[in-house]
């Protein structure tokens, strides 16, 4: 009889201890290894001096890496986004057959790693690769230029706005389009002035994502740039160059920049998941759009 | 007569645009994917079986796979129980800077690989903030496959996470209370009422931060120390084969590494949607 007494009590404080003991254990393995690493890229950056750091990001290579990384994600996100849109409204709009193993090639991309997927492009394109000496004769320039890079930024970020972009249309359904095209609007219009409406925020949320990993992939470029100081060097490229030749604080003060625009993606993605809840279900269930069917 | 993928179905379809997106999506999946993708397989496919063995029996070359596959493996263990014990505390207890840790997960997603490659190289160097406290301990971090698991683990990490939070969030707490008012321990409610609903998705989530650590290059190289034979990644491999202009023997491994991505890409579909279904049928 005692026992049961006392249970109630004592559960209490066990539930409140172990919240406590879990929360802390969180909060321990996050800092330790989230945002201790983070501290140390903008430490490592500022160690020599705020003059140090602003001398390292004038450099004449850093900027031109900037300009690259720039150049690539202008083409490669709007070239995905295009790709996105109609590959969400296929799959959203219409029933056909085929639209898992669809789904499933759309997501390949996601299971190659970064390394292999700069070597398809120079198996197809490089000097010995099967478009590489046709494109030689006329003068082209694939691997080891920015053709290549944007290749290999496209096909890295290619499933990004598809994903966003799919459960929420499908969620979404057709009845908005076809009350709009029973009142007389063109496909054009119903999808300019509906559907596109709908989605903008999801599509601006993909778009985000993309972007990051745009401006911070790595070892696809670097497999198809050649290191080319000042020509097909991107930001991380740089770093990495930078790195290897003990140059710490302007690897780190360029690492800094990428940090920051990973903590400014971060930051309006944690906006947009707030103003819209929506959003963070689509993408939470990786598996979700390919088991839907 | 067109393939079965192309083929219109046989309702009428209201909406217009239909073979405008079709076509579009086929093309630009078929030139940005799938046919680089085959270059690989076709190149590859050229070489006789020996040649393949010749290439993939190498010692150095079965060292990086052993390498990866359990590096990524135990990186994916740890994931699995901090990410459950992260999402677990991010989804069921309110507490200041919630949100903050939160939206933090995402961080490794969101870090160009190279930066997080130099900044954990730089924490678990023999100096680091993080090296010089485990020295003493006799544990070395930097340039052994123990940083290269660190690495991994850091990268692994939303994807275990998000995965979880929003089943987690979805989960019935009227069985965890009744569970609990038949006289259930909690250690018995987490193991016989939670975790089996949360298994699907456990597995998903370690599956995708396993899938993505094999292939991980950028976060890994720097703090790796990349010597032949004791802490060299497959990706590495491939690499550092194609930097001598060895094509043929790059693009076996490579392909000997996507075949085994794949083959995990299927393995856990499968299993995710039998387990789905064991689970649905169970309640």
């Amino acid at each position: 009889m005692s026992r049961r007494e006392q249970s109630p009590g004592s559960d209490t404080l066990g539930r409140a201890l172990s919240r406590n003991l879990l929360i802390g254990i969180a909060l321990c393995y996050l800092v330790l290894f989230l945002v201790l690493p983070l501290l140390a890229v903008f430490t490592q950056a500022l160690a020599k001096g705020l003059v140090a750091f602003s001398t390292a990001l004038r450099d004449v290579d850093a900027l031109a890496a900037m300009r690259m990384t720039l150049t690539v994600a202008a083409i490669s996100v709007p070239l995905n986004t295009l790709f996105g849109t109609a590959a969400a409204w296929l799959v959203a709009k219409y029933e056909f057959r085929g639209k898992g193993f669809l789904l499933t090639l759309i997501d390949l991309p996601f299971a190659v790693s970064p390394v292999i997927s700069g070597l398809i492009f120079v198996l197809v394109f490089g000097a010995r690769g099967w478009l590489g000496p046709w494109l030689g004769e006329h003068g082209y320039k694939v691997i080891f230029a920015l053709p290549g890079m944007v290749l290999a930024t496209t096909f890295i970020t290619f499933p990004f706005i598809a994903r966003e972009l799919i459960p929420l249309m499908q969620a979404q359904g057709r009845d908005d389009e076809e009350a709009a095209l029973s009142l007389g609007a063109s496909g054009w219009r119903t999808f300019w002035m509906v559907t596109l409406p709908n989605v903008r925020w999801g599509m601006l949320y993909g778009i985000l994502l993309c972007n990051a990993r745009a401006m911070g992939e790595f070892g696809a470029v670097s497999v198809v740039s050649g290191h080319i100081r000042g020509e097909t060097n991107t930001l991380p490229l740089h770093v990495e160059i930078l790195y290897n030749e003990y140059n710490f604080v302007g690897a780190f003060a360029t690492a800094s920049l990428l940090a920051l625009l990973a903590l400014l993606t971060l930051g309006l993605k944690s906006l947009l998941e707030r103003r819209h809840p929506e959003l963070r279900g689509a993408r939470a269930e990786p598996g979700k759009a390919r088991l839907a069917h | 007569m067109k393939p079965a993928l192309l083929r219109r179905p046989r309702r009428r379809q209201v909406l217009p645009g239909f073979g405008l997106t079709m076509g579009y999506t086929v093309l630009w999946l078929s030139l940005i994917v799938i046919i680089p993708l085959s270059a690989a397989f076709l190149s590859a496919a050229h070489l006789p079986l020996s040649r393949w063995l010749q290439i993939l029996m190498t010692p150095r070359v079965l060292a990086s796979f052993r390498l990866s596959l359990s590096a990524s493996l135990i990186a994916a263990g740890i994931n699995a129980v901090f990410g459950l014990l992260i999402a677990w505390v991010l989804t069921r207890y309110e507490f200041p800077g919630r949100k903050l840790l939160d939206a933090l997960v995402d961080l490794p997603f969101a870090l160009p690989t190279a930066v997080a490659g130099i900044a954990l190289a730089t924490l678990y160097a023999p100096g680091g903030w993080l090296g010089r406290l485990l020295a003493p301990l006799g544990v070395q971090v930097a340039f052994t496959p123990l940083g290269i698991t660190a690495a991994l683990a850091f990268v692994g990490l939303p994807f275990v996470v998000r995965t979880l939070q929003p089943v987690l969030g979805d989960l019935d707490r009227d069985l965890e209370r009744a569970a609990e008012t038949l006289g259930a321990r909690p250690s018995v409610v987490f193991r016989r009422v939670i975790l089996p609903a949360l298994l699907p998705a456990l597995i998903t989530g370690c599956a995708l931060a396993f899938s993505r650590a094999l292939g991980e290059y950028g976060s890994v190289i720097f703090i790796a120390g990349n010597i032949p034979l004791v802490s060299e990644i497959v990706p590495l491999v491939i690499m550092t084969k194609l930097e001598q202009f060895q094509y043929a023997e790059a693009t076996v491994v490579a392909v000997a590494m996507l075949l085994l991505s794949f083959a995990m890409m299927f393995a856990v579909n499968g299993a995710q949607l039998a387990l789905q279904r064991r689970y649905q049928s169970r309640r």
